[in-house]
């Protein structure tokens, strides 16, 4: 546990190293937003009353301490585009990336894990040759094109799914958790849960294939190294079916290093979302994050970067700590 | 396995040479200038696939502009962003990560403290927020990618110089009287260079990829200029009345990043199969 709290610790001054790198290169960054948002038209008495509104006519450290001692209680500021508060807008946003992290991650799983542990147990078979190969194939594939060529067969040559957002026009998900899955599933509507996994689907497939395509590698890599371990000759000689072995003894010690690379491939899955996202027209925080640096809303946008910092460190915690599930012998 | 290895590398390596080939003989390869726009044959489909534009190998976008041509030059943005970002990662990683592993101490926490920094953030997001910072651009990509990166060859010497400084024959050049920097630029570094190979080799694919990725969505190079990225950016508007605007773009990254992977994958199992983990 005290490990835990170091390291929350020792993440506060990385984090603000952060913010402040954020602020500054937003600061900084060419184009006037109070221009922008109030165009060419706007006479100097307008835009010197929204500047002061803003706080932009104090000192840029000035500005800075004024955004983190508000951002310690929660008040991120309003968004220029939006005129909402920016935290309300990433929580608006956040179930719809979650969702789609989530879906993409559980593709990637249930790819990777049978074709790498499988493709490790034949090896160097044809199997695991083409096993490889489309592992290696699916590194290489940039996942905007991969989206845009399923958009385009999927969606559009054969109409089998739909192509952007989240649900289905007319249909209401009653908001639990925002997630629309849980909800859908939870209030029994299943004509909802079918929409939000229909328009779930493409953009999870987008999202998971190259990391199942690094899971797949690492899944063979990690149980060809298991495998030649004594205790699995052990676990043979007494006897014990090949399943209960390669289930109880191989898989069970090669998730380790599984587990550690999906975590460390959390920044790819961050990554991916924004483009993704993009693609797809998905409502989530990646999306949100793009449109913001499109109108130099400037607030909503440091606000989004210091968020996937945030998210990024908490779910490498996270992954720490699954690792004293899997094997009870490491401890935090 | 073995010839397996040299097939990998090889096929890798041809690849790579016919991107290098087609960046610095575009003029000489490309059938028309890519920027020459002819808006009476916009939106033609190639000859093979049914369509009317018998000279223009992959038809032509949306203004009239030969696809095929903007391949070819686009191929020059995606060698020169990789190559060069590359190239510059690699020596402020490098410098970065030896200096740190060699001395330790205080130069390896400071170091440790700056890498810890940059980690806590998703690569192309960095990048995505110095883009919005530096505005669209060739060398703003190159710069934003660079400090995106450097991250990745500092780890990896680091670790090297860690185990090598300790190697005999370290002790022999120090017992002979060489100095620090003799020492670290004759005797060490050389031996981190099968891996910093194998790392450059896969850094070039992922830096091609963010730079199409950037261009894609606008943060890239200036529109003017054709990227894979942005003519697939341009042509999703055009997907079901002229698909192979994006079709052709997409092989082309696809391609490129594939060889560089298989490069890659040959490299490391050649030099350095302890990578393998690490990669």
């Amino acid at each position: 546990m005290n490990t835990i709290v170091r390291r929350i610790i020792g993440a506060v001054p990385v984090l603000l190293g952060i913010s402040f790198l954020v602020f500054l290169l937003m600061h900084l960054a060419p184009g006037d937003p109070v221009m922008l948002l109030l165009g060419d038209d706007a006479t100097p008495g307008e835009v010197a009353r929204v500047r002061h509104e803003w706080g932009l006519d104090q000192p840029l450290l000035l500005q800075y301490w004024q955004f983190i001692s508000r951002a310690v209680i929660g008040d991120f500021g309003r968004s220029l585009k939006f005129g909402e508060p920016v935290i309300k807008l990433v929580f608006e946003r956040l179930p719809a990336t979650v969702e789609l992290a989530s879906m993409s991650l559980l593709v990637a799983i249930l790819i990777s894990i049978p074709i790498g542990t499988y493709s490790a147990i034949k090896r160097d078979t044809l199997f695991d040759h083409a096993g490889t190969g489309v592992a290696l194939i699916g590194v290489s594939l940039p996942n905007f094109w991969l989206g845009i060529m399923l958009i385009y067969f999927l969606g559009g040559q054969w109409n089998l799914l739909p192509v952007a957002g989240r649900i289905e026009y007319g249909i209401e998900i009653k908001p639990i958790t925002k997630l629309f899955l849980v909800d859908s599933l939870l209030t029994a509507n299943f004509a909802g849960f079918w929409s939000a996994v229909q328009h779930l689907l493409m953009p999870a497939v987008t999202l998971g294939t190259a990391l199942a395509a690094i899971v797949t590698r690492i899944t063979r890599s990690s149980v060809l190294e298991v495998m030649r371990q004594d205790y699995v000759t052990t676990a043979r000689a007494k006897g014990l079916s090949e399943g209960v072995v390669i289930r109880r003894h191989i898989l069970r010690n090669a998730m380790i290093t599984v587990v550690t690379i999906l975590g460390l491939q959390l920044g790819a899955l961050l990554n991916g979302s924004v483009i993704t996202e993009t693609v797809f027209s998905y409502p989530g925080i990646g999306d949100l994050l793009i449109q913001s640096i499109s109108v130099r809303d400037y607030k909503l946008t440091q606000v989004l970067i210091l968020f996937f910092g945030v998210i990024y460190f908490v779910v490498n915690l996270l992954v720490d700590m699954l690792y004293t599930l899997i094997d009870p012998r490491i401890k935090l | 396995m073995l010839r397996l290895r040299y097939f990998k590398v090889m096929v890798g390596g041809i690849i790579l040479a016919a991107l290098v080939v087609c960046g610095l003989a575009a003029p000489l390869l490309a059938p028309f200038d890519p920027q020459e726009q002819r808006l009476e044959s916009r939106l033609e489909a190639p000859a093979w696939l049914g369509g009317r534009a018998q000279a223009n190998l992959l038809g032509t976008d949306n203004l009239g502009r030969d696809i095929l041509s903007r391949i070819v030059y686009g191929s020059r943005i995606s060698l020169l962003v990789g190559a060069t970002t590359v190239v510059l990662a690699g020596l402020v990683g490098c410098f970065l990560g030896a200096v740190a592993g060699y001395f330790g101490r205080r130069v390896d926490e400071v170091v440790g403290k700056i890498t810890e920094i940059f980690l806590a953030f998703p690569f192309l997001l960095l990048a995505i927020a110095l883009m919005a910072f530096l505005g669209q651009g060739v060398i703003n990509i190159i710069i934003a990618l660079m400090v995106s990166r450097w991250v990745q060859y500092c780890r990896v010497v680091r670790g090297e110089v860690l185990s090598l400084k300790e190697r005999d024959f370290v002790t022999a050049a120090k017992a002979l009287g060489a100095r620090d920097y003799y020492v670290l630029l004759r005797h060490v570094m050389p031996n981190t260079l099968a891996s910093v190979t194998v790392v450059a080799t896969f850094g070039m694919a992922i830096v091609i990829i963010s730079e199409a990725s950037l261009s894609f969505l606008g943060l890239g190079v200036p529109a003017h200029i054709p990227t894979w990225g942005s003519m697939l950016s341009e042509g999703r508007s055009y997907m079901n009345r002229a698909p192979w605007l994006t079709i052709f773009p997409g092989i082309a990254i696809f391609v490129t990043v594939f060889g560089i992977n298989l490069l890659g994958d040959g490299l490391r199992d050649v030099l350095d199969p302890k990578l393998r983990r690490q990669i």
